[in-house]
């Protein structure tokens, strides 16, 4: 029998950094930019949080001096620090000088994935730990605590109620994101300069402006991503390269929920399910074929690319000037 | 209204600015770049600038091995940028060179492994040949014929694509793998040798270099002096004036992405077969992303390609010396790629456009 009540929180667990993800590139994307560094980003967010806690948690003299609030709030706050850097500078390329944004954003891939692998490596040694990672469990704690309610209801407990707050902070944002790109004036506006920034711009919006935020606070959620991967899903265990490919399943997941961040919530605990569908099928001792599942998600999402495109609905269509840099004077 | 009050500066869209400025104003950028990458490193290491700058030319002609090395990449690299280069010139973004090496070399490697016992070794040779360029192009077609028929996005179709190669190698690493449960194929035929490209004047990487120069110089009359290239470019600039003058856009945009994906399995074949002789799913490093940054830099010329990914790759490895000579971690040199990439990409602004100042106000009398 499939045990779908230890499936599912695992397929939550995996989905909720891809639920970020995707929700800040949608925000991303609905101006018009195709920000391909978003794996960039959110190792860059993740490891600024790493640092920020490791910082804090290294100036306390024990561990049970630990404030639970600051504790959570110093790592969360270096993190948005660090993905929003990031966003400002792909915007200052891509915006502000205009260069081509499929080039910068995999130019912001390799640096961040650098970046967050550099410094990880350096904490590791700074740390003058013998295994290839860094551990911050007591930090980590305060990311993962649950309300007690989850242990003492059962099936429904464990299904809804065992995860970090990020988790929860995951899903409201991208229930607002949704609301806000659909039934507010600033997500009309924000929907039209990814569409037509020349009309948005003779409308009088200011393209400039609405792309930098949309793109800066689309990284910062990504950033987020990151850091509930280290410091809930990965236990406060920061090891180079253990991030893998979930950016790119995250930008996967923006097509699989044709630009609805609402869709995500679902379809981010599907992604995260099939991600992981390979522990769970029983495969005996033939290792080869659980590779082939883990191409699931990959295969999921061109299907659902095809099945848009065909039916080529306007509603289920990437944002028309998504990928052109905008310049007034151009004809 | 003659107290609107003028912007400081306006940007207005250059024409064409003579190539040997639009060079001048990279080079700077490459300039600056590099400066900024030694104020990091000195940051780091608190080193001084003139060792780093040292250590950097070290790790790219400090031996002729090292030299040897560093043109096998660029080779290599080369040979993905001109592969991604044609469909790029009709705007076709296919960032999808990685999965497209990568089956490349997984067709290489299954020649190796299944026709060792069958065939003399010209003929698996052959053969290679022949299956990394139809995997190649096999994995390039698929985006193709959706974004002909159905206009389906080939960025993020390709870039999937790449991940679905991966796990097949990897699928495939486990089913050959040597020994049993390691997880890895090792050095192929290492007895035999048979599939292993021949060296050629007693240096193991020359025949590389020179297919891929030979492929260079192809690729720069195909997109230039032929019917197909000007098919492309016609594309590239208006889809709809191409339809007008009656081109096929389908099938030209199939036929280059089977050309595109083609080339991209004759560079992972020369990986697998002609340097590496083993496969593992990380053994592209990259390059096909690298490659869209090698080709866009170039302005998606040939000729010119050979002195950016000269650059990119010099760089890689100078930044790989670095952080080995200073005990630093491996992944510094991938910052330090990022820092000199952001400058080029900044430089190109300088090219494209123009910033007007305002004037002085004038005096009225």
């Amino acid at each position: 029998m499939f045990d779908f009540v230890s499936f599912i929180p695992r397929a939550v667990m995996q989905g909720i950094p891809l639920l970020l993800g995707s929700t800040g590139e949608t925000l991303t994307e609905k101006s018009g930019n195709l920000n391909l560094g978003i794996p960039g980003t959110m190792y860059v967010g993740a490891i600024s949080g790493v640092i920020g806690g490791f910082l804090y948690e290294s100036s306390l003299p024990s561990p049970e001096a630990m404030n639970p609030f600051l504790a959570i709030l110093i790592p969360t706050l270096s993190c948005l620090l660090g993905a929003f850097l990031m966003g400002l500078l792909y915007c200052f390329l891509t915006v502000t000088l205009r260069a081509n944004q499929n080039v910068t954003g995999l130019a912001l891939t390799t640096f961040g994935v650098g970046f967050g692998n550099f410094f990880g490596g350096s904490l590791i040694k700074l740390a003058g730990s013998d295994m290839p990672y860094l551990a911050l469990s007591a930090t980590s704690n305060c990311f993962r605590r649950h309300l007690s309610l989850g242990d003492t209801t059962g099936w429904f407990g464990k299904v809804f109620l065992s995860y970090g707050w990020l988790a929860y902070a995951a899903v409201i944002i991208a229930l607002v994101a949704g609301y806000v790109l659909r039934r507010t004036r600033v997500g009309l506006h924000l929907r039209a300069v990814g569409e037509n920034p020349a009309t948005a711009d003779s409308a009088g919006i200011n393209v400039g402006r609405y792309k930098y935020v949309a793109t800066c606070v689309g990284s910062m959620v990504a950033g987020l991503g990151g850091l509930y991967y280290v410091m809930d899903y990965a236990s406060g265990i920061w090891s180079n390269n253990a991030f893998g490919d979930r950016g790119w399943l995250s930008i996967a997941l923006v097509i699989f929920t044709i630009w609805r961040p609402n869709v995500g919530v679902i379809a981010s605990v599907l992604f995260g399910g099939l991600y992981i569908l390979h522990m769970y099928i029983p495969s005996g001792m033939n290792l080869a074929i659980k590779e082939i599942y883990k191409m699931l998600p990959y295969v999921v999402t061109i299907i659902v690319l095809i099945i848009t495109s065909m039916r080529n609905k306007r509603e289920s269509q990437p944002p028309a000037s998504l990928g052109t840099p905008y310049f007034r004077e151009e004809r | 209204m003659n107290n609107v009050k003028e912007p400081l500066f306006h940007i207005s869209k250059r024409g064409e600015l003579p190539w040997y400025k639009g060079w001048l104003v990279r080079g700077c950028a490459v300039l600056l770049a590099l400066i900024a990458c030694a104020a990091v490193t000195m940051l780091v290491t608190g080193e001084n600038p003139i060792s780093i700058y040292a250590t950097i030319w070290s790790g790219s002609f400090g031996s002729p091995r090292r030299a040897w090395v560093l043109f096998q990449n660029i080779a290599i690299l080369l040979c993905v940028s001109l592969a991604v280069t044609p469909a790029f010139r009709m705007r076709f973004w296919n960032i999808g060179g990685e999965g497209q090496m990568l089956v490349g070399g997984l067709a290489t490697a299954a020649c190796m492994i299944c026709l060792r016992d069958v065939l003399p070794n010209w003929g698996v040779i052959l053969c290679m040949i022949v299956a990394s360029i139809i995997a190649g192009a096999v994995w390039g077609g698929i985006p193709a014929f959706f974004k002909a028929r159905w206009g389906t996005n080939e960025t993020l179709f390709t870039l999937m694509m790449n991940y679905i190669a991966t796990q097949l190698v990897a699928f495939f690493i486990i089913v050959w793998e040597v020994p049993k449960g390691a997880g890895k194929i090792g050095i192929i035929n290492q007895q035999s040798e048979i599939g292993w490209l021949p060296v050629i004047g007693g240096q193991k990487y020359l025949l590389n270099i020179l297919v891929v120069g030979a492929i260079c110089l192809a690729m720069y009359v195909y997109l230039n002096f032929s019917k197909h290239g000007y098919e492309i470019a016609v594309v590239g600039e208006s889809e709809r004036t191409a339809r007008y003058v009656g081109i096929k856009v389908d099938r030209v945009i199939v036929r280059t992405m089977l050309l595109s994906g083609g080339l991209c399995g004759v560079a992972g074949m020369l990986l697998v077969g002609g340097t590496d002789h083993t496969l593992t799913t990380t053994i592209t490093a990259g390059r096909g992303f690298t490659a869209v940054m090698v080709s866009w830099l170039a302005k998606f010329n040939p000729i010119w390609m050979v002195l950016t990914s000269f650059l990119i790759v010099f760089l890689q490895r100078g930044a790989g010396e670095i952080s080995t000579s200073f005990g630093l971690d491996q992944s510094f040199s991938d910052i330090l790629t990022g820092i000199i990439l952001f400058f080029i990409i900044g430089s190109e602004f300088f090219i494209n456009y123009k910033i007007n100042f305002r004037h002085a106000p004038k005096k009225e009398a």
